[in-house]
């Protein structure tokens, strides 16, 4: 599985906001290596985050999301909820990770 | 019903079968969307998304004025309109299309993320609500930071 | 009041004056308004540190058996007792009485690693950065300053080696050489200099340096990579074109030993976010 994310959840007032950087090098397939030859575009694709088990965001980058990819949202949510947060990336590398909210 | 519509309903139709089953994602079942993606220009993904948007005030675009470095433009999208998708777009970026969003009922019509932007450009935060597409637009500076820092 | 119209010496120069004012008010204002973008630009990016990454990852190794010796890193003494990690970058560089040098975090770390794990420094001297035992350098740094964030800056300058390192580093920033005549100094020693937008730290004063030295390392954005403060002054001999310094040497803990005294006072802003 590839690298760790950092998940950060917190409620206040019934809204829980979550953070998330995960680590990609999101390649944009525009740069040249040292000997010119372009680097092939390896991006994540698709993000989702489940809390509860229950779809509360879903995204689709492409490669000019930011290496190190930061996404932040809001949902309605409660203390104690469990978070999913999955990606798959281009070349279908994956990695899940769990918080709990805070 | 002709070939494409046919394909598309038993692609569909395998996608939802297979998410039902847990095999796959929700994410994976709305497959990304590849030509949205390789759209070259704001009307190649207009069209791919179904129609341009309209400019609308109900729509927030949080992006600062200059960037120090192209590589991490932050971008935000809010809106007062009961959103089902989002997506952000660069006008002058070889695949205008950067990120596309999907809010489920009670998450907020509401995202920041950070973009590459290769030049200066007019970056567009889109809506969906009601089944039409809504826009709020401005320009982002994109400089050349110094050699140190 | 005197005749209107009659130009006289006076408010020829009152006037040229004023459109000199004027004009610099303008640029002024023009590079206010650069200079208030990058602050929107600095502040919009701040919160999400991709430096989180490696401290997360940093965390991980700190409590891994590793090496030889399969042991980790939770013995290790980085000046305030073995494992006491919370504070002790905000002490860094200091005299240790175990290798009886000053030394600053990185050194140390190898010194740790070698001493409790049964690594060899010279595999992490030699490896490029971001690459290998340097990545895991990287890592164990990013934790370890992360826990020294918001305290203040406060390094020993009573050792007769601490002073001796500071008066070696004062002399290694401000000695001329490489192709340019560059020192650190020609960019970090005056109040106000810049590089395209970026704003140089003067860091012979107190002010400047606590800046400088308070917010590296950092992640930088321009690279999408965490660069230590090694990095950091291994990249401004290259800008200065000077022959690369071997990492952990003396002259970059003693360059590091004078900005820390310099800073004292100091906030620790690392992991730092930067251009």
């Amino acid at each position: 599985m590839a690298d760790p994310m950092r998940v950060r959840a917190t409620e206040s007032g019934g809204v829980v906001d979550v953070k998330i950087l995960m680590k990609h090098d999101m390649e944009s397939g525009q740069r040249k290596d040292a000997a010119g030859k372009v680097i092939p575009a390896w991006f994540i694709s698709t993000l989702n985050v489940k809390a509860q088990g229950n779809d509360v965001f879903n995204a689709q980058f492409g490669p000019a999301v930011s290496k190190d990819p930061f996404l932040n949202f809001k949902y309605k949510g409660a203390k104690g909820d469990k978070l999913v947060v999955s990606w798959i990336d281009s070349k279908g590398d994956k990695r899940t990770d769990e918080a709990t909210v805070a | 019903m002709n070939k494409q519509r046919r394909d598309v309903l038993k692609y569909s139709a395998v996608f939802g079968m297979m998410a039902a089953a847990g095999l796959i994602s929700e994410a994976q079942a709305q497959a990304w969307n590849k030509a949205a993606f390789e759209g070259k220009s704001l009307d190649d993904v207009f069209k791919i998304l179904g129609s341009a948007p309209e400019k609308s005030g109900a729509v927030t675009l949080n992006a600062p004025d200059i960037a120090e470095n192209g590589a991490v433009v932050p971008v935000g999208i809010s809106t007062t309109l009961k959103a089902d998708q989002m997506a952000i777009l660069v006008e002058k970026n070889p695949s205008t299309l950067a990120a596309l969003f999907f809010v489920p009922a009670g998450t907020e019509p509401f995202v920041t993320t950070r973009i590459k932007m290769g030049q200066t450009s007019n970056v567009y935060a889109l809506v969906k609500a009601d089944g039409k597409w809504l826009m709020s637009s401005k320009e982002v500076k994109v400089t050349l930071g110094g050699c140190g820092g | 009041m005197r005749a209107q119209f009659e130009p006289s010496c006076k408010s020829i120069y009152a006037s040229v004056f004023s459109a000199f004012a004027l004009l610099a008010l303008a640029q002024t204002t023009q590079a206010q308004t650069a200079s208030d973008g990058i602050a929107k630009y600095r502040e919009m990016i701040a919160d999400g540190n991709p430096a989180e990454l490696y401290e997360a990852a940093g965390e991980e190794l700190w409590k891994k058996p590793m090496g030889p010796k399969n042991a980790t890193l939770e013995q290790c003494d980085l000046g305030l007792g073995p494992g006491v990690v919370v504070g002790a970058a905000a002490q860094l560089p200091r005299y240790f009485k175990d290798s009886n040098r000053v030394q600053d975090l990185e050194s140390r770390l190898m010194t740790c690693r070698e001493k409790l794990q049964g690594i060899d420094p010279q595999a992490t001297i030699d490896a490029p950065f971001q690459v290998g035992p340097k990545k895991e350098m990287e890592a164990l740094v990013a934790y370890v300053v992360t826990l020294s964030k918001g305290k203040k800056i406060n390094v020993s300058t009573t050792h007769p080696k601490e002073k001796e390192m500071i008066a070696l580093g004062k002399r290694a920033f401000f000695f001329e050489g490489g192709p340019m005549d560059f020192s650190c100094a020609s960019c970090h020693g005056e109040n106000g200099k810049r590089i395209r937008l970026q704003d140089l730290p003067n860091i012979t004063t107190q002010a400047g340096a606590a800046l400088g030295w308070g917010s590296w390392p950092a992640y930088r954005v321009s690279s999408g990579q965490f660069w230590t403060m090694q990095q950091r002054l291994n990249d401004c001999y290259r800008q200065q074109r000077f022959p690369f310094p071997i990492y952990g040497s003396e002259v970059t803990i003693a360059l590091s030993m004078y900005m820390a005294a310099t800073a004292n006072g100091g906030i620790v802003q690392t992991p730092g976010l930067k251009r």
